[in-house]
């Protein structure tokens, strides 16, 4: 055999191995680098005592809508994912993009069903837009995104 | 074709006449692109002013992979036919491929901070970003580590062959996992979601941007080349 067709072979099978044990590293990370559990994640890994309730996790998912209740600075609010949904609890400044089926993503603890969350991330999506499309869609009644 | 250019006398020949107007055309789309994205195309109906960071931190963000994909494949060519001019080819492409992928994430901290509350998240996406970058910084400290720098490419193509396995992790990141970062808005399955208004001004810049990263890497190929040539005259000198 040639030397550079062995070359060839040989890059081969290095490349092969590192794609396996590169799939296989991330699989079984795989919990820890989803950045958040979505509510349905979540309220598995209570019933199947996977989770360990003292630690801080994040939960992302949509603002439900007219679950938003502000009393001075504290303010509750339900995430849902379409399937499943979570009361969240938060004392603190929200960012801007924060609203009704916004996508938000939350770090806290669960404390008796209920999520208390020490800060709060808004997850953007990946449409991008001018206003007078979308006032324009919204008119028109083909609006498919948040509400507002 | 490549068999032919791959003698550095003949692609000198070969890219003299051409070198000018790719710098020509590079200025041109980024100076045209830069324009529309800053002064002459919508707000975002969420971002407002903020989506025009966009129309640098994308071509940095894709020319950051891609030139790291290219040093990657010259490394295959520099391993396997042993073709020196691989090597040098790859050595040109990294100091730009980092710089790219500083910017695309200090571009994307600075667009963060206001959309989405913070400067910086471990998400999938911008951990294997970041790990792009050490690869970048980690073949260039390689390259360049011993006296005579042709010892450091054999162990700097391996080291970015290794590195490959990183892009579709940065490409897919955010379809693979729950990540901060939002899913692709151009290349995916039913076309793009970002309005044809903004689509232009971004792709004009990754026009320029492909001109500028050709025309650097000439210039630092032109320059790798006489590094090499000087070398070899002072090992004849003795």
């Amino acid at each position: 055999m040639k030397p550079k067709s062995q070359r060839l072979i040989i890059l081969f099978f290095f490349l092969t191995l590192l794609g396996l044990s590169t799939f296989l590293v991330l699989k079984s990370l795989e919990d820890n680098i989803v950045y958040f559990y979505s509510p349905t994640d979540i309220n598995k890994k209570i019933l199947s005592n996977e989770i360990d309730l003292s630690k801080r996790i994040r939960i992302g998912g949509l603002v439900k809508e007219n679950s938003i209740l502000k009393k001075g600075k504290k303010i509750s609010f339900k995430i849902h994912d379409g399937i499943d949904e979570i009361l969240v609890i938060y004392n603190g400044i929200l960012p801007d993009l924060f609203r009704e089926e916004q996508g938000i993503v939350a770090l806290g603890k669960i404390e008796n069903k209920k999520f208390s969350a020490i800060e709060i991330l808004a997850k953007h999506d990946e449409n991008y837009m001018p206003k007078e499309v979308s006032d324009m869609l919204k008119k028109n009644g083909k609006w498919k995104g948040k509400l507002n | 074709m490549i068999n032919y250019l791959a003698n550095p006398n003949r692609f000198l020949n070969f890219i003299k006449p051409i070198e000018f107007s790719i710098g020509v055309f590079s200025f041109l789309f980024i100076f045209i692109g830069l324009y529309l994205s800053l002064f002459n195309s919508p707000e975002d109906y969420q971002q407002g002013d903020t989506v025009r960071i966009m129309y640098i931190h994308v071509p940095f963000a894709w020319f950051a992979s891609f030139l790291y994909l290219s040093i990657s494949i010259a490394s295959i060519f520099f391993l396997i036919w042993r073709h020196p001019f691989a090597d040098i080819i790859a050595r040109s492409v990294a100091p730009l491929g980092l710089i790219f992928s500083i910017l695309t994430i200090l571009t994307g901290s600075l667009w963060g901070k206001p959309m989405w509350g913070t400067w910086w998240v471990w998400d999938a996406r911008l951990t294997s970003m970041l790990i792009l970058c050490i690869f970048y910084f980690a073949y260039i400290g390689i390259s360049n580590a011993f006296p005579r720098k042709i010892d450091g490419s054999k162990p700097a193509a391996i080291l970015a062959i290794v590195g490959m396995i990183n892009l579709p992790i940065i490409k897919f990141s955010v379809d693979w996992w729950n990540t901060l970062h939002q899913p692709a808005s151009i290349i995916r399955f039913d076309g793009p979601s970002i309005n044809q208004e903004m689509l232009l001004p971004l792709v004009i810049m990754l026009l320029g941007f492909l001109f500028m990263s050709i025309f650097i890497i000439l210039i630092n190929i032109k320059t790798n080349l006489i590094y090499k040539k000087y070398q070899s005259e002072i090992l004849k000198l003795g």
